[in-house]
């Protein structure tokens, strides 16, 4: 009771002041990691979103109405993701964006479920769209999509027989672990050695030892943005000599800031990058940078895109509706011609999985270098 | 053999930050019986005082690293002493270790929200210049590390047994109300601990942040470490601290590659629990006495 009396309080303070049309703004709860082990990608996540939210607004919002985007941290901490969810969804928004790690994904998407409302994420651990939800949607590829592209790398590609493979031990790295171990073993590709690290893991000395002893043909790296620089440079001191795969992260800007020299010659699967040849991204790569300072990486695409599939799925649907919503997203095809700020042609399946083309990439001069072009799966 | 030897370069390198973490808790019980459950953010805020030097208003790298010291020395050591410790001490140990605890929330709340959330970069004195003897490859920047390190330790040595200053801070530690009755500056002598611990965190610092980025969340796990590092070391001699903090260093990296990587974390926690069962006093620690 009280805190419905002040709510109407507060709204009628707010009235005296609030320019014309601000009560009738729609807000979007942005769940997202802002400190915390994953506050480098919530940062770009943020920036990417507002951006987005700041352009639509110019022109003319989703069906008449401005955006407001309310920012949550999670702490990156799957906990507190889940009870932020719980009191943005007792507010019944059209749509939550975030969270961004998979772990606070998963500890999530059952509310979100519940209340029907569509969850646009960035997690990328392979169980989170096969847990049934009808509101989860991806914004970059689930490992169950961009494992088996890696593992056809290591065998088309590096023509590696053996891989030793080093994850960090958190939902995102133990899926990604699990996803191309499974895919290594259906390719007759050996794994020889199959190293944890923790989260937040400062020396890497014993991880490269280990790596050097197993003597694999390739290694691939699955670990989070600051984890995998202190990698790197271990690996670099230490002269490891083997190819370094990665997939998306070990060859994300963040990665190549924090390691310096060391990223240099990383190579692996980019599943978004604004160094693709695709003109749309390379010009939000340029309005992004010229805003923030700071060049994105896929984290600041996956933001940006959030807000232009809620609009074109809104504008389909033909109402602002949660569920409708949620409803026009599966099975849609985003077109940048029609929707320019979706950049790359998308589509979302009936699981809120994404398909669009992918890259083969890697580190050249402190730099990130497409060299391939993959097409999008089902087409 | 070779890969041994890596293994405890690098984990005397690491073990020599968390030694140089761990001493502050020494040298702080000792004289003022504060527990300072904020020395992890202590030795993670000298990093953004350089970074903040050097970023926000253009000073050189050098004379950043020097103001980071003097900074620390002012804000982890001066004001510490009297704003936190001084009113609170009177109050007993434990509200003082709640005061800590929240100090460290505030320290690193405040580096978020002023600074940046994300890790930075951090320039290094030394190059990453890579020197390889019997297959054994060690960075410049990671002898310069140990060495620094070393230095130093061997420094605070000699200052608290060869000079008058440091025996009388001895005597502060041992029995402050004789060594006041011998006139010993007690107060003074207290302020000094302060000074030493947070030019060591300072330095500590400075020394990590190059290696692992300055964040404002490293002073988590870096002041578990070292006060565990205190602990199985002797919590009330400062080379215990010393050799609790080396121990640990290399026992992580040992464990990691002969145990598993898994499993790393828990090893130095194991190691807490059997000193805690067999030998509370610490591996270099005394039973129920006080010396700096």
């Amino acid at each position: 009771m009280l805190r419905k009396t002040l709510a109407v309080a507060g709204l009628a303070i707010g009235g005296l002041w609030a320019p014309a049309g601000f009560a009738q703004d729609i807000v979007i709860p942005n769940i997202i990691e802002l400190s915390g082990g994953g506050a480098t990608v919530g940062a770009m996540w943020k920036n990417g979103s507002s951006m987005a939210v700041e352009e639509i607004n110019a022109s003319g919002g989703i069906l008449g109405k401005k955006i407001k985007l309310e920012f949550i941290d999670t702490a990156s901490d799957p906990g507190k993701a889940r009870a932020a969810m719980q009191r943005a969804l007792d507010d019944k928004p059209i749509a939550i964006f975030g969270p961004i790690y998979s772990g606070s994904v998963s500890a999530t998407l059952k509310l979100t479920a519940d209340a029907e409302v569509p969850q646009v994420m960035g997690g990328e651990a392979g169980p989170l769209t096969a847990q049934g939800s009808k509101y989860i949607f991806r914004t970059s590829f689930g490992q169950n999509v961009s494992m088996p592209k890696i593992a056809n790398y290591l065998r088309d590609g590096v023509k590696a027989k053996t891989v030793a493979v080093v994850y960090v031990n958190n939902d995102f790295g133990k899926g990604g672990r699990d996803a191309i171990t499974k895919e290594l073993a259906a390719r007759d590709i050996k794994v020889v050695a199959d190293i944890s690290t923790e989260a937040g893991q400062a020396d890497f000395a014993a991880d490269v030892i280990k790596l050097k002893g197993a003597n694999a043909d390739a290694i691939f790296v699955y670990l989070n943005e600051e984890e995998s620089a202190r990698f790197l440079r271990e690996a670099k001191k230490q002269g490891l000599n083997k190819p370094l795969i990665g997939e998306t992260t070990l060859l994300g800007q963040k990665v190549i800031e924090l390691a310096g020299d060391a990223a240099n010659g990383v190579k692996g699967h980019v599943g978004l990058t604004v160094d693709a040849p695709v003109p749309a991204i390379q010009e939000f790569g340029k309005k992004y940078e010229a805003k923030y300072k700071s060049k994105p990486d896929h984290n600041g695409v996956k933001g940006y895109i959030a807000p232009y599939m809620i609009k074109a799925a809104a504008e389909k649907a033909g109402k602002l509706d949660a569920k409708a919503i949620a409803a026009a997203l599966h099975g849609m095809t985003i077109t940048p011609d029609k929707v320019p700020g979706i950049l790359i042609e998308a589509t979302w399946d009936d699981k809120g999985e994404i398909d669009r083309i992918s890259f083969l990439g890697e580190v050249k001069d402190g730099k990130q270098v497409i060299t391939e072009t993959l097409p999008k799966l089902n087409k | 053999m070779t890969d041994f030897l890596q293994l405890l370069i690098s984990g005397l390198a690491t073990g020599a930050i968390y030694a140089l973490a761990a001493i502050g808790f020494t040298l702080l019980w000792q004289t003022s019986q504060t527990i300072n459950f904020a020395q992890g953010e202590f030795v993670m805020v000298p990093a953004f005082l350089a970074l903040i030097a050097m970023r926000w208003f253009g000073v050189p790298f050098v004379p950043s690293l020097l103001l980071a010291i003097l900074g620390s020395m002012l804000l982890l050591g001066v004001a510490f002493r009297y704003v936190i410790v001084g009113p609170l001490i009177r109050r007993g140990v434990l509200p003082l270790v709640i005061s800590t605890i929240a100090l460290s929330i505030l320290l690193k709340e405040s580096v978020k929200d002023f600074y940046s959330a994300e890790a930075q970069t951090f320039p290094t004195l030394l190059p990453d210049t890579l020197i390889t003897v019997a297959g054994v490859s060690v960075s410049l920047a990671q002898l310069g590390v140990l060495a620094v390190a070393l230095v130093t330790i061997v420094l605070l040595q000699w200052f608290l047994a060869g000079t008058r200053t440091g025996r009388q801070m001895q005597a502060t530690a041992q029995n402050p109300t004789v060594a006041r009755i011998l006139g010993v500056p007690v107060e003074r002598m207290i302020l000094y601990t302060f000074l030493i611990n947070a030019a060591l965190a300072a330095m500590a610092s400075l020394l990590v942040s190059p290696i692992y980025l300055a964040k404002f969340s490293n002073g988590e796990t870096l002041g578990l470490i070292a006060f565990v590092a205190a602990i199985v070391g002797g919590f009330n001699q400062v080379r215990g601290a010393i050799a609790g903090g080396l121990l640990i260093g290399v026992l992580d990296n040992l464990a990691a590659a002969y145990v598993s990587t898994a499993y790393r974390q828990a090893i130095p926690l194991i190691l807490l629990v059997l000193v805690i069962l067999f030998r509370p006093q610490g591996l270099l620690g005394r039973k129920e006495e006080r010396a700096v």
